[in-house]
């Protein structure tokens, strides 16, 4: 462990040097969220994930998100286990009727000011399982929806520039 | 007992059902294949309904035989198979909420899928009935003293996929686990009904997302089989390769998320930048991180070149020269092995009864692949070996994933190596009137069965998904007994079943 650790603290940090594009993007995003996030909160936001209907593909992308190369945490971003201590809540899939009732009581129990972001293809308008007997809609058909990150799933990267423009739309109207 | 091939034969054989027999049966003979399953002399790969009558997929381990059983019921009633093989039970439930087929005689009668929102009940029958069923749900009693209850769920702490979990426990001890699922149910096999193939695979790809490929695989299998046609050799090798990343990418999270789970995060650190390495090398290669929607019936959308390859070779090496290190790691860390070792255990007699399969059988000792027991191309050709465990504890289900991470990577580079040429994609014939195909893929998490009927047009007339988790579920709320409430996270990972591929 102990070499493992000594190769960690010698070696280039993991932390996004990737393809030039996607490093390019990040690195704006990166910078310009943490100007605005401070403004806002302080330098930290604190987001509540809600699955309410996903495949999981979209949670895998969100786990992505603290990995080296994303590092969530560094932009004052970071998940909570509760939607009390939440600023955002991260809604994935199409909301399923199973879950409408969870989803409306997750919104309830996060103070304000909140943000909803339905993130997925499916969050949007609930995607190929739009029309089903179990399926209520999009996110949007259940709570307030600030925010859609489009993809299937949206890569990580994808994810953190929708989170900037919410900060960034939240600051030009409530400032 | 006679074998699986005498009971067919009492039955009459479906003309076009493909690779695998499938016989419609008597109601004696449906008895004779429940008192195999309770004898276990057969293993139970899945039970899924129609408007009208009840199908069971059957395995005879002695010789490898896959079969289909299907009794008709116009009445719309079957002998149930759950009161005398429980591990039929949820299915039966489940067949029963959309279905409204009633088993005869069976044991639990509270709604699985169906939790009373969907405006309707049966919605998959010939005449839904309009009056939903009751929200309420009654869950187990408990009875003695010093015991309370923990509800957990819907909405979990972490990033996971929602479902809840009633604890009864004494003091830290788990005395009960009661899983209640069907949250995410999305209504995938109704919205399956009438659509075109490219929309029907778009829907299997997201059965479960971390199972992407395998479902798409599995789908794209079951539909050649039952148009009776074959992907071509390179199309089988890229498949083949896509679903090896896949799996090294989830045992890699699941490994790390593992150790998380028992506060080292060190391992988990390390593992997701090799999970994220194979999924930015599936991007470059395949043009999508998780690969999703690559595989279609008949072949798949992409093909490979050489940066691709080099690409996928790089990750390989890559992999290679960190992997050990965690691997020692985990392996010297006492503090580790005294979370992992010992607990969450399945005991060997429901493995053997549940037949679950993937790294929650093969860790108990059932060495079960379908790549290697039932082998569809290119796997025939392919040299891997199938770890096998007994300790059926959650430090088995580790040992395996990091057994499987070696033979997948072994694989890839076979895969690399002998790549054939060939077609992307065939013409898949059209209109070849009724026909029905059965296949079975081994995703990271185990089998994938899928069975499906094509009708005009090569519309789907019905296709079931059936997921791995449905055995594996119910063995969680037996390996989690007698544990302490704060092992519970790490058991769970351990099985890390889905709840989207179960819930459909």
């Amino acid at each position: 462990m102990r070499k493992l650790l000594f190769q960690s603290l010698v070696q280039m940090s993991l932390t996004e040097p990737a393809p030039p594009a996607d490093d390019a993007a990040l690195k704006e995003v990166g910078q310009a969220l943490a100007n605005v996030a401070r403004r806002r909160l302080g330098r930290s936001l604190s987001i509540r994930e809600v699955d309410a209907g996903s495949c999981n593909g979209c949670e895998l992308e969100i786990h992505a998100l603290g990995n080296a190369y994303y590092d969530l945490e560094r932009f004052g971003l970071r998940f909570v286990a509760s939607p009390r201590h939440a600023d955002v809540l991260l809604v994935t899939g199409p909301v399923t009727r199973n879950m409408r009732v969870a989803l409306e009581r997750t919104w309830n129990a996060t103070p304000d000011p909140k943000w909803v972001v339905a993130t997925g293809d499916c969050a949007r308008d609930g995607g190929c399982f739009a029309g089903s007997y179990a399926v209520a809609g999009g996110v949007s058909a259940v709570v307030p929806v600030d925010l859609h990150i489009p993809g299937c799933p949206p890569p990580p990267l994808e994810i953190l520039r929708g989170l900037l423009a919410l900060l960034e739309a939240g600051a030009a109207a409530k400032i | 007992m006679p074998g699986l091939n005498e009971l067919l034969r009492k039955g009459d054989i479906a003309s076009s059902h493909r690779p695998w027999p499938r016989a419609v049966v008597s109601v004696e003979a449906w008895h004779e294949a429940i008192a195999g399953l309770a004898g276990g002399q057969w293993l139970l790969l899945g039970l899924w309904g129609e408007p009208d009558r009840v199908h069971m997929a059957l395995r005879d381990e002695t010789d490898e035989t896959v079969a289909v059983v299907t009794l008709d019921c116009p009445a719309r009633r079957y002998p149930s198979v759950a009161l005398h093989h429980p591990p039929a039970l949820r299915l039966e439930r489940a067949a029963r909420d959309l279905f409204g087929l009633e088993p005869t005689g069976l044991p639990d009668l509270r709604g699985w899928l169906d939790q009373g929102n969907w405006g309707v009940r049966h919605p998959l029958a010939a005449a839904p009935d309009p009056a939903p069923i009751d929200k309420a749900y009654a869950f187990l009693p408990i009875e003695g003293d010093g015991l309370h209850q923990i509800p957990v769920g819907p909405v979990h702490a972490g990033i996971i996929e929602p479902g809840h979990f009633r604890f009864t426990a004494n003091g830290e001890t788990v005395v009960r686990l009661e899983e209640r699922l069907g949250y995410v149910h999305k209504g995938i096999e109704g919205l399956m009904a009438g659509a075109t193939l490219e929309a029907a695979a778009k829907l299997a790809a997201r059965t479960s997302g971390d199972s992407t490929v395998a479902y798409g695989l599995a789908f794209a299998l079951a539909v050649e089989s039952a148009l009776g046609v074959e992907a071509s050799a390179r199309a089988a090798w890229l498949r083949a390769l896509m679903a090896e990343m896949e799996r090294v990418a989830n045992h890699l999270g699941d490994f790390g998320a593992i150790c998380n789970d028992a506060s080292f995060s060190l391992i988990q650190a390390h593992c997701a930048v090799l999970r994220e390495k194979v999924l930015r090398t599936a991007q470059s290669a395949f043009g999508h991180r998780l690969m999703r929607d690559r595989i279609i019936p008949g072949g798949v959308t992409c093909d490979i070149d050489a940066d691709g390859s080099a690409a996928i070779r790089t990750l390989i090496a890559d992999i290679e020269a960190l992997f050990p290190a965690l691997v020692e790691l985990y392996d010297n860390t006492a503090s580790l092995q005294d979370r992992t070792v010992t607990t969450g255990t399945v005991k060997p007699h429901l493995a053997r009864q549940y037949a679950p399969g993937g790294y929650v059988g093969r860790a108990s000792g059932r060495a079960f692949d379908v790549r290697r027991n039932l082998a569809y191309a290119p796997y025939d050709k392919m040299r891997f070996d199938v770890p096998a465990l007994d300790a059926g504890d959650v430090n088995a289900r580790v040992w395996i994933r990091i057994r499987e991470i070696e033979q997948s990577l072994a694989l890839i580079a076979q895969l690399l190596d002998g790549m054939p040429q060939g077609a992307l994609a065939i013409e898949l014939p059209q209109d070849r009137g009724s026909c029905e195909g059965l296949s079975m893929v081994e995703g990271f998490r185990g089998d994938i069965l899928v069975w499906l009927r094509l009708g005009a047009g090569s519309r789907i007339g019905r296709c079931h998904l059936r997921d791995p988790s449905w055995f594996q579920w119910p063995l969680l709320e037996a390996a989690i007994e007698d544990n302490i409430v704060a092992d519970f996270p790490l058991c769970n990972k351990s099985f890390n079943c889905s709840y989207s591929g179960h819930d459909l």
